[in-house]
């Protein structure tokens, strides 16, 4: 017998998407706040152009290319699992947590070359926003790479099925703030 | 496992590769945007194009719309949230002076001024 948590819909979806919107919801404000800030500032600081142009166009578009790519793969995931094929699943949330890694690995690149030039997360306001917003940001990667590796150890053996589709969902969530960290950090100069 | 394929036969077909496509094609626009030079195509490839990905992707990988609707009131009443939080704060953030206060930053540089 399943418990009772995991299969009643009083509010019309299982209790587990349920969970998953109410984190997102919580991690709406997080994030808004955060880019609200940056961008009440950004507008304010004229000077913050010259240090925007430290970072690297190619390198953030490049992680915008992994990210949706890993969306795409999270997506055909859940595809799988609705159609009750596991295996696919599994196959296709590792692909994302390849896309993940590859995303994190892009990221530690950029960040050590920027910090031998000098620029740290306290050099100014600017450099603390983007630390703070990329850093947060990254560690949210990291940490739905991991749910996904479990996530997708059940799938393979065909159990937990309605798993794929929350994990897909908080991974495009995370795939939508970067979205708007990209111009925000990257574009804007 | 039920509810799951109930759930599978609420979602309309959607072709991810498209929507994957159309992202790509996006993407590259707001790369591309800036190269012109111009700071209002800049503002509008980079961030009306980040709108348009979110909404792609909310849709068609979140399912967002055949969500039930507390869903979507639930998303929107933290974006209103958001706004309100930049409403009641930007002043205070961007503006120098207002009615009985100065920012002391712009009262030390106007005194090092007349001096």
């Amino acid at each position: 017998m399943r418990p009772i948590a995991t299969t009643r819909s009083a509010a019309g979806l299982p209790t587990g998407t349920l969970a998953v919107w109410w984190v997102l919801a919580s991690e709406i404000v997080i994030f808004g706040g955060l880019l609200g800030s940056y961008i009440m500032y950004r507008l304010n600081h004229d000077a913050w152009s010259a240090q925007a142009a430290n970072t690297s166009l190619p390198i953030g578009a490049f992680n915008t290319f992994v990210l949706l790519t890993s969306s795409l793969t999270a997506v055909l995931g859940h595809q799988a699992a609705e159609r009750g094929d596991g295996k696919r699943a599994a196959k296709l949330l590792r692909y994302t947590c390849v896309g993940a890694a590859t995303f994190i690995t892009v990221k530690a690149f950029e960040w050590t070359h920027e910090i031998r030039e000098g620029l740290t997360i306290t050099s100014n306001t600017f450099w603390s926003f983007y630390y703070t917003a990329a850093g947060l940001h990254a560690l949210h990667v990291i940490a739905g790479a991991i749910l996904m590796l479990f996530v997708a150890a059940d799938a393979a053996k065909n159990r937990e099925l309605h798993r794929v589709e929350l994990i897909g969902i908080y991974w495009h969530f995370v795939d939508i703030v970067w979205i708007f960290l990209f111009p925000l950090l990257y574009i804007a100069k | 496992m039920a509810e799951h394929a109930a759930h599978a036969q609420a979602h309309a077909p959607i072709n991810y590769i498209r929507v994957y496509q159309m992202l790509l094609a996006l993407l590259m626009v707001s790369v591309l945007g800036p190269l012109i030079g111009i700071k209002i195509v800049t503002l509008i490839t980079a961030f009306g194009i980040a709108v348009v990905k979110a909404y792609l992707v909310a849709k068609n990988f979140m399912h967002v719309n055949v969500q039930p609707r507390f869903v979507v009131y639930l998303l929107c009443t933290v974006l209103v949230f958001m706004v309100l939080f930049f409403a009641g704060t930007a002043p205070d953030v961007m503006e120098h002076h207002g009615d009985n206060w100065v920012k002391p930053e712009v009262v030390q540089a106007s005194s090092v001024h007349h001096e």
